[in-house]
C-alpha cells in the first residue's frame, strides 16, 4: 500500500467522507471499517464540526486512527446508549450502516435472509435501522456490490426506503432521507423524480456494464456519468495516518 | 432492610412460563450468575426481554427459552449470537424483534405503568409486519401524526448486575454506560441485583460519582454478592470480556458434543465451581 497511489479502498473512503459534507455540528455514527475511516477523514479535513464517538460512549475531539483507544485528553463528551436514542429521535445524526440487501428505493435489510418467521440465515436483526431511517439522514455502505446485495426486493425492510416513506405521507416522512449508497464499484443516490436509485459516479476503472451486471434492478443512469474523485495526496496522507494497518484495504473487494 | 441472599435464593420464585427481564447490553454487564442459576433451576417455557447477548443464547441452547423479546441479540465482538441464530433458523423460538429504540420505549412504558409510548420508529418498516400485535396511534393534537404505540414490556422478574451495591439494595454502575438496568427493575414485579462486591453504604457513596448510583433500594427485592457475576461478559472497570471463553461458547453452537461438554463444565455446576473453572 503506497503512500502516494490511491487504491479502490481509498476512493471508497473519500466517497464515504463526501456523504457527510456540509453536515456540520451533528453526530455521525459510522458502522464498519470503511465507514469509520471515511467519517474520520471527513472530520479530519473538511467537516471538523462533526461529533463522533469512540464506537462506545465517549465523544472525541478529533478523529483517531482506527483501533487506537482514546486517552482522557481526546474526550469532549459522553454519549451512552440512552443519549444515542435521544439524539437520533432529536434528528441531529447521520448514520452510515451496512446493508446485506438494498433495493432500488433504498429499502435496506440487515435482519435476515429468507422468511423472517424461520429465516434461512438470521443476520443482525433490524437493530436501529427502522428508527434511524424515519428520524434522520442515513447512508449505506456495500463493500461487495453484487446482485445478491443490490436486489429488486429486500427480504425484510429494516431501514425504510423512499417508496415506503412516500406511502406514509409527507408529514410522517419529513425527516426521512437516504442520502447515498457507496459501494466498492460506485456512488449512488436517489435524486430522481420517483426516488429510484441513480448512479452518481463510478470508481476509477469500473465500467458501467459491470455495475449493471451486478445490480438486481434497473439503475437510473444519467448522461455524462462522473468518475468518483480520487483522494488528493493530502487526503491520502490523512487516510494513511487514520488507517496505518490498512484495515479498510482488506474490506474492499475490487 | 438487609436484602442479601444467594443467587439460587434469588431465582427461587421463577416459575415455568414466566417473563424475565435481563439487564446489561449485548455481551456487556449481563447478570450471568443469575442466568446460570436459571439453567441450574431448569425452569422452562421462559420469555426473556433483553438487549440480548449470551443470556438469550444460553437459554436457547438449554431449550428453556420459549420466546425472546429483543432489540438485538449479539455478542459484540462476535456480532451474530450463534445459539440464538441456530434457534431462529430451526424455527425453535418465538421472537418479538423490535427496533432498538422501540425496545427502550417499551421498557419505559412498563416502568411508568403506561400501556404504550409513541414513536416514529418502526413506521414504514417490516417491524410492524412481523409484529402484528403492534398498533399505531393518532396524535390527538393538530398535527394528527400517526405514530407507533410501543406496548409496555412488563416483566415478572428482572435480573441485573452492578459493580457495587450495599446490603439494602442501592446499586452502583461504575462503567461508562449505565444501560437501562433501572428500567428493567421498574418494569418488573420483582427485581434482583447481583454485584461484584457488597460494601457499606458509606463505601458505596464514596466509591464513585453520585450519578453512578443507578439503582436505589426501592427497585430491588434481593441483593447477591457474585464476584465475576457478569463473566464471561464485560464488567468494566472490574474486568473486560473473557473473549477466549466467549469464543469457546460460540463455537459450541456448531457441535453438539462441544455444547454438552461446555454445559457440563460451566453451567451444570455451582456458581462457585464456575468461578473456579474460569479463574486463570
Amino acid at each position: 500500500m503506497s503512500r502516494h497511489e490511491a487504491t479502490r479502498a481509498d476512493v471508497c473512503a473519500l466517497a464515504i467522507a463526501e456523504c457527510f459534507r456540509d453536515d456540520g455540528e451533528i453526530m455521525v455514527s459510522a458502522m464498519g471499517t470503511s465507514p469509520s475511516l471515511g467519517a474520520r477523514l471527513a472530520k479530519s479535513t473538511f467537516e471538523p464540526d462533526l461529533l463522533m464517538t469512540d464506537g462506545f460512549n465517549l465523544l472525541l475531539r478529533k478523529a483517531l486512527p482506527l483501533g487506537v483507544a482514546p486517552s482522557d485528553h481526546d474526550v469532549e463528551g459522553w454519549m451512552p446508549f440512552g443519549a444515542v436514542f435521544d439524539t437520533l429521535w432529536w434528528g441531529r445524526r447521520h448514520v452510515m450502516m451496512g446493508a446485506s440487501q438494498v433495493d432500488q428505493f433504498g429499502n435496506q435489510n440487515i435482519a435476515c435472509i429468507g422468511r423472517w418467521e424461520q429465516p434461512k440465515a438470521q443476520l443482525l436483526g433490524v437493530r436501529g435501522a427502522p428508527g434511524n431511517t424515519i428520524n434522520h439522514v442515513t447512508s449505506y455502505w456495500v463493500p461487495n456490490h453484487n446482485a445478491r446485495a443490490l436486489v429488486a426486493k429486500v427480504d425484510m425492510v429494516s431501514g425504510v426506503g423512499y417508496d415506503r416513506a412516500a406511502a406514509l405521507g409527507p408529514n410522517t416522512s419529513r425527516f426521512h432521507e437516504i442520502r447515498r449508497v457507496v459501494s466498492n464499484l460506485g456512488v449512488f443516490d436517489f435524486n430522481t423524480p420517483d426516488h429510484r436509485m441513480r448512479v452518481v459516479s463510478l470508481h476509477p476503472g469500473v465500467k458501467l456494464q459491470q455495475v449493471i451486471d451486478n445490480t438486481g434492478f434497473e439503475l437510473v443512469v444519467p448522461d455524462g456519468l462522473d468518475t468518483t474523485p480520487v483522494p488528493t495526496p493530502e487526503q491520502l496522507g490523512v487516510l494513511r495516518e487514520l488507517d496505518p494497518q490498512g484495515h479498510a484495504q482488506k474490506e474492499v473487494a475490487t | 432492610m438487609d436484602k442479601r441472599m444467594t443467587v439460587d435464593e434469588a431465582v427461587a420464585d421463577v416459575a415455568d412460563g414466566m417473563t424475565i427481564g435481563i439487564g446489561g447490553w449485548g455481551s456487556r454487564r449481563k447478570p450471568m450468575a443469575f442466568v446460570r442459576a436459571l439453567v441450574r433451576k431448569s425452569v422452562k417455557d421462559l420469555t426473556v426481554v433483553s438487549y440480548g447477548g449470551p443470556d438469550i443464547g444460553i437459554l436457547c441452547a438449554t431449550g428453556q427459552l420459549k420466546k425472546a423479546v429483543y432489540g438485538f441479540v449479539s455478542l459484540d465482538s462476535i456480532p451474530l449470537e450463534p445459539h440464538f441464530r441456530k434457534a431462529r433458523q430451526n424455527g425453535a423460538l418465538e421472537a418479538v424483534e423490535l427496533d432498538e429504540g422501540m425496545f427502550l420505549l417499551g421498557l419505559r412504558a412498563a416502568a411508568q405503568r403506561l400501556p404504550f409510548l409513541p414513536t416514529r420508529a418502526g413506521l414504514g418498516s417490516d417491524v410492524l409486519k412481523i409484529n402484528p400485535h403492534l398498533k399505531t396511534v393518532k396524535s390527538p393534537y393538530e398535527d394528527g401524526e400517526e405514530l407507533v404505540a410501543v406496548p409496555a414490556l412488563n416483566v415478572d422478574v428482572a435480573f441485573i448486575h452492578m459493580n457495587r451495591a450495599d446490603a439494602s439494595g442501592n446499586g452502583q454502575a461504575l462503567g461508562r454506560d449505565p444501560y437501562f438496568d433501572n428500567l428493567y427493575c421498574m418494569a418488573a414485579k420483582k427485581a434482583y441485583m447481583s454485584c461484584e462486591k457488597i460494601v457499606s453504604t458509606d463505601e458505596l457513596v464514596s466509591g464513585g460519582p453520585l450519578q453512578s448510583l443507578l439503582i436505589n433500594r426501592m427497585m430491588v427485592s434481593g441483593v447477591v454478592e457474585a464476584p465475576g457475576g457478569a463473566h464471561f461478559t464485560e464488567c468494566p472497570p472490574d474486568y473486560p470480556r473473557d473473549e477466549k471463553l466467549q469464543r469457546e461458547y460460540a463455537a459450541t453452537a456448531k457441535d453438539e458434543d462441544a455444547w454438552k461438554a461446555f454445559r457440563a463444565k460451566y453451567l451444570d455446576v455451582t456458581e462457585a465451581d464456575y468461578q473456579t473453572a474460569v479463574s486463570p
